[in-house]
Parts: C-alpha cells; structure tokens; sequence
C-alpha cells in the first residue's frame, strides 16, 4: 500500500488579507505513512490545515487528494472525500454529550457502521465511554482531545488531521494520544498527517516529517533523520524533552 | 445600594439592626427620586394652564412600601435564604428523583389542553367560555407556536432573529389576500402560507448566511420592518394601513360553516342553539392541533440528521464543515423551517381575526416573541409553552384586573402596565434561572443500553 501519494500539496500560498501565510509548500503525504509538520508558533502549520479544507483556501498551487483536485472544493465537500480533521483547539460541541459529538461525526452518510464505529472509538479510547452521558463541555483537556479525534474517525477517514492534539496535556496523556495515534496507524492502516509543536514527541511518532518556518518548508526527511539533524535539534528539541 | 454601603462594616449588628438602618437608607434614596416623579404632576386645568398637582399621600405610600419592604428584606429574608443555603451545603448532594408531574409534564399539559375549553364551557357556559378560550387558550397558543417556531431558528440553530414577525405577517397576508379575493379555503391556503413564507425565509437566508449574533440581528430586524413597510405602502394590493377585513372563516373542513346565514352552519346542521362560542372551540383546536404539529416536527427533526446539524452549527460552525456539513443548506432550512410556521400562525391569526393591518406586525411582537423563547430557554418546548402562558396569560389576566380600579382611582387601566411587568418578569426570571425555565438540553443520541448517568454529570454550567 505504502507509496502512493493520497495527499499532495504542490506550491500553495495562502494569505491573511494582503498578509502571505503559506509561501509555496510542497508536501506529500503516501498512503499508510504517519507524517509530521512541526515548526514554531505563527510558522503557518495551522493555515496549512484549514488551506487544505479550503478555509483559508489557497491562492496559488494546487492540493490533491487521490487523484481529485480539490483546492477550489466547497470545505463540506472536502471532508466528504474522507478526510476527517480534529482541528485545532479540538472544537468539540460543547453542549452537546460524547454519544451525540461521536453521531456528528458520523453524519455524513453512513448510519450503517454507526454501532460497530462507536465501538471501535470506545475500544480505542475507552475514556469516553464512561463518560457517554456527558456533556462535551464538561470533559477534560484530554478527553476533548480524544473526543475530537474519535468524531474524526466516526467519518472512516482514509486520511486523518491531527492539529497539535498534544497542546495544553499532560505527558501522561499525550503519551496515550500518540500511542493511539499509532495503533490506528499500524492496525488500520489510516494515514495521518499531524502538525505539532511537540517536535521530539511527533518526530518520534512519524515516518516521515517536514519543517516549517515563516510559510515554508524548510527541512524535510524521516522522522529518524530530522530527529538526528543537528538544526532540528538545536531549534526544537533543545531544552526540555526528555 | 443600601446594602453595598453598609455590609462592610456592621458584621457585628443583628439583622433586626441592620434592617431597620437599612430600611432608613432605602426610605431615604426613594423619597429623593420619587418626589418629582411621584410627588408632583403637571396638568393642564380648564384654561389650558399648567398647574402642578401634588400627590404627598401616593408618595408617602410608596415611599412607605419601599422602606417596610426594605426592612423585610434584610431582617428577614435574607437570614432565611442564608440558613437555606448553608443547610443545602452541609446535607450531601441528593440528586432526587423528578416527582410525578414532572416526568409527565407532556402528557399532563396537553392533556390539560385538550381537556381545556370542555371545562370552560362546563363551568361558564357557552357565552360565559368565550372570553377564557378565546382570550386566553386561543391568544396564547399562538404565542406558543410562534416560539415554537422561532425556537427552530434561535433555539436549535442559534441564529439570532428579531424579525420573525415578518414571516408571521407574510402568512397573515397570504390568507387574508388569496382568501379575500380568490375565495379560496383556509385548508388551501394554510400550506400556501405557509410555503410562502418558508420561501421570504429562504430570501432572507440568502444574504444574511455569512453573519452571526448582533450582525444577523440587525438585519433580521431590518427585514422584519421592510416587510411591514412595504405593508402599509403597498396600498394597491395591502390595502394600506387601513388593512384587509372580511377575511372568510375556516370552515369545519368543509362540511360544516361557522357563519350564521349559510345553509350549512353548524346550529342548523346539528340542530343545536346559535352560539359563537362553537368557532371559538373549532379555533382552539385548531390551533392546540398546529402547535402539536409544531411541537412534533421540532422533536423529530432533532433526532435526524439536518435537526442535529442546527445544533451544532449552533455550537461550532467551523467544526461543523469541516465534518462534512453544508452550512449553507443548513443554515437555509433552519430558516424556512422557522419561518413556515410562522406562516402558519399568520394565517392562523387572520382567520381567527377576520382583519389584519400592518398595526398587528411591529417590532414589538418580535421582540416578545424572543422573549418568550429565551425565558423558557432556548430549545426546552416546554419551557417556551410555560413562558408563554406566563407572557400573554399574564398580560390578558390584567384586563381583568378591575378591582385595582377601587385602589388608584378610575383612571387606572392596568393593561397599560403590561410592558412593565413583562420586564420585571424577565429581568426576575433571568436572575433566578439565567438560562430560562428549562436550561439543560436533552440528549438525542444514546448507546443501544441505556446508562443510568448521575444527573451531576449531565448538569451544564452556567455560561
């Protein structure tokens, strides 16, 4: 399976206004690979996510998924070539409870897997299924972020967007997230590209990783290999991990 | 203002002393801002002279309620509420068991409903029933289904609207025109109203799709006004502000009529007295059974998917599209959905009416409408259905308010002071219960088994 490219981003360019956010990144993302974007705040990684869901949509450069171009798709569109995003700030229905953010997710079209999802959500994150009755609001950083991921899977995405799911969590729980992140990988099969600020943690986690500074990708490679890149070490792994 | 001055320093002072300082301080502050509002009047005598009238005893009596009510306040109740409150914070949280009549609020009220202008006409009469089922039943239950209807469109998709009125004026209209002019019947002509104005609220939808709170707001309200404007100058057709009368009455599906001279009217049908109390009872019913078709539409839309993208378009529009949701369609039908119940309560009213005018559709109504639906909180129907009762049945009991006419004199009309208790009702109601009667939303969605979740666990916070 692994190989064929399933997201390919060729010189986008997104801008804020007349402010230029993305300035030509190219990045490809093969079928069954876990890919990271790391990069520092303000870098443009977050725009990179939404320009792919078309909000922002991008001005120049073209995105592909599975052989459709859909830089110009309407964003509901996108996500209904399954593409499932937990996006970031999770985004949660915070009024609504874990069962009914999981039934959002699932909306799309198909009722039929509705039970058999749920259960796999449950078995992934078995967190939120003691707190099925519950209200979204009311969960913790943590399960809001497994939440957000689990409403992405009800989708059955052949690719998944992660937007930092390790911001403001506790190392226990992040490391629960990634483990996660990498059991869909491995068991499913389900490609993902996540962006992190948590360099050390995503590199570890990723096949494949790109750099991002100030709009543009700077630096790309294997995970082992940006992890051994004296650069990479010395601006994001320096000074704190592990 | 009292009680901020002085809480600081007299912890030591018994609520008995404390009260009476306070009471003075109240009495104080009331005399200085009621003896030109109250105290003095300027009139007119008969040679057109403007005299001042003084009031000392009316200003005494209020000054007097203020201070007594003061002291009450102090010494009395708020010790009471205190001690409540300690004990309910010493005794272990208790989540009890809803009683009764709670569980089957539903069932109770509209059994209550249906079993209504019966027990009217039972202890009344006919002629007696009229003013109750009419006044009352038939008055507020169109208040109901237009909270109904604007809870759709607030309450489940959270697009503030404040011109709802206008689709109600839409429906009105299309009866009362097509009605007056082609002679068509009301059972045609409500799906047409209500068609109609689900398609203004499409029209509406379309320009205001990229806006969210106070912007949506101020058009919406805008809306409202152009269409009551175009009402009133539009006379070609509208007739004007002098409005259309002689709109036909609905007929008992055609079989039977409520108007005297026809051969097939209901006393001569079924050989029973004249009386008119029988079209009010068929309105009632019409009415209580178009709410139940509102109520019933609201809950079933919940539970499929379009009622659950309005509630999380409400929550996260963001969120939403990228899971796939079209907001625009949704956000689309949320307002023609609203709106065509508005339409038909529009054509609901003119029918009950037998005239409309422009004078029947102002900003007010939109606004008491909103009332409504935020006082019984937002997307709770029974909520809504208890606010209104409490709205419009509140400011109809106070035409009946004679009496008062013995207390402040025979020029008081109570009725004038609706808009006033209708204020305080909301301003007390939001401090008790800032999310309406009814704040927490019911689930839709569960796991094949049930669990049983401590009510704790489901509460929502305050926000």
């Amino acid at each position: 399976m692994a190989g064929t490219t399933l997201l390919d981003i060729k010189g986008v360019e997104t801008y804020y206004g007349n402010i230029r956010a993305l300035n030509g990144v190219n990045v490809q993302v093969n079928q069954g690979e876990i890919v990271a974007l790391i990069g520092a705040n303000g870098a443009g990684k977050s725009t990179l996510m939404m320009t792919i869901f078309g909000a922002p949509r991008a001005r120049a450069g073209t995105i592909t998924f599975a052989g459709t171009d859909i830089t110009q798709l309407p964003t509901h569109e996108i996500a209904r070539l399954r593409i499932a995003q937990s996006p970031e700030g999770r985004r949660i229905f915070p009024r609504m409870t874990v069962m009914e953010n999981l039934q959002m997710g699932a909306s799309l079209d198909n009722l039929k897997h509705y039970d058999e999802d749920v259960e796999k959500v449950f078995a992934l994150f078995p967190r939120l299924k003691e707190r099925i009755a519950q209200r979204g609001g009311t969960l913790s950083g943590g399960e809001q972020q497994m939440l957000s991921i689990g409403r992405a899977l009800m989708a059955r995405p052949k690719l998944l967007l992660l937007d930092e799911p390790s911001l403001g969590l506790a190392p226990l729980i992040v490391k629960q997230i990634f483990d996660a992140i990498r059991e869909l990988n491995k068991a499913q099969g389900l490609t993902v590209f996540l962006v992190e600020q948590n360099a050390f943690g995503a590199l570890k986690l990723a096949n494949r990783g790109y750099v991002m500074v100030n709009g543009n990708v700077t630096m790309s490679g294997t995970g082992k290999e940006l992890l051994a890149n004296p650069e990479v070490r010395a601006a994001y792994l320096e000074g704190g991990h592990h | 203002m009292a009680a901020t001055v002085s809480s600081e320093r007299d912890d030591v002072a018994t609520p008995v002393q404390r009260a009476f300082r306070e009471a003075l301080y109240a009495g104080a502050i009331s005399l200085g801002l009621f003896v030109l509002f109250i105290g003095l009047r300027t009139d007119q005598n008969i040679s057109n002279e403007l005299i001042l009238v003084k009031r000392w005893g009316l200003l005494a009596i209020v000054v007097g309620a203020v201070t007594v009510g003061r002291f009450l306040y102090v010494a009395y109740a708020v010790p009471a509420m205190e001690r409540r409150k300690a004990e309910k914070a010493g005794a272990p949280a208790i989540v009890a068991e809803p009683g009764f009549v709670r569980r089957n609020f539903n069932k109770i009220g509209a059994t209550l409903l249906i079993l209504y202008p019966i027990a009217m006409v039972l202890a009344f009469g006919f002629q007696g029933s009229l003013k109750w089922v009419d006044n009352f039943g038939i008055q507020i239950l169109i208040y109901v289904m237009l909270a109904w209807g604007l809870n759709i469109v607030v309450g489940l998709a959270g697009l503030l609207d404040l011109g709802y009125v206008a689709f109600y004026a839409v429906g009105a209209y299309a009866y009362a025109l097509l009605g007056t002019h082609f002679g068509l019947s009301f059972w045609i002509l409500l799906p047409a109203a209500g068609a109609m104005a689900a398609f203004w609220g499409v029209l509406l939808g379309f320009p205001v799709l990229r806006l969210r709170g106070d912007y949506l707001a101020i058009v919406t309200l805008a809306f409202g006004e152009i269409i009551r404007l175009v009402l009133i100058n539009w006379r070609e057709v509208t007739n004007g502000s002098a409005g259309i009368s002689g709109i036909p009455k609905v007929s008992f599906f055609g079989l039977m009529s409520f108007n005297v001279s026809d051969p097939n009217y209901i006393a001569k049908v079924l050989h029973i007295a004249q009386s008119g109390a029988y079209y009010k009872i068929f309105l009632y019913y019409l009415i209580l059974a178009l709410c139940f078709l509102t109520a019933f539409v609201t809950i079933r839309l919940r539970r499929l998917p379009v009622g659950r993208a309005w509630e999380a378009l409400r929550e996260d529009e963001i969120a939403c599209r990228s899971l796939g949701i079209n907001t625009t369609t949704t956000k689309l039908t949320a307002f023609a959905t609203g709106a065509m119940f508005g339409g038909f309560a529009g054509s609901f009213f003119a029918a009950r009416q037998g005239f409309v005018s422009p004078e029947s559709f102002v900003f007010l109504e939109s606004a008491i409408i909103l009332a409504i639906v935020v006082l019984g909180g937002m997307g709770s129907l029974g909520g809504i259905a208890v606010a209104a009762l409490v709205m419009i049945g509140g400011t109809e009991i106070l035409r009946e308010l004679d009496f008062l006419k013995a207390v402040f004199g025979p020029d008081f009309t109570p009725e004038l002071y609706r808009m006033l208790l209708f204020g305080m009702a909301m301003v007390i109601v939001m401090l008790w219960k800032p999310r309406g009667f009814v704040g927490s939303r019911e689930p839709t969605a569960f796991l094949k088994e049930r669990r049983a979740v401590s009510a704790s666990f489901t509460k929502e916070g305050h926000g």
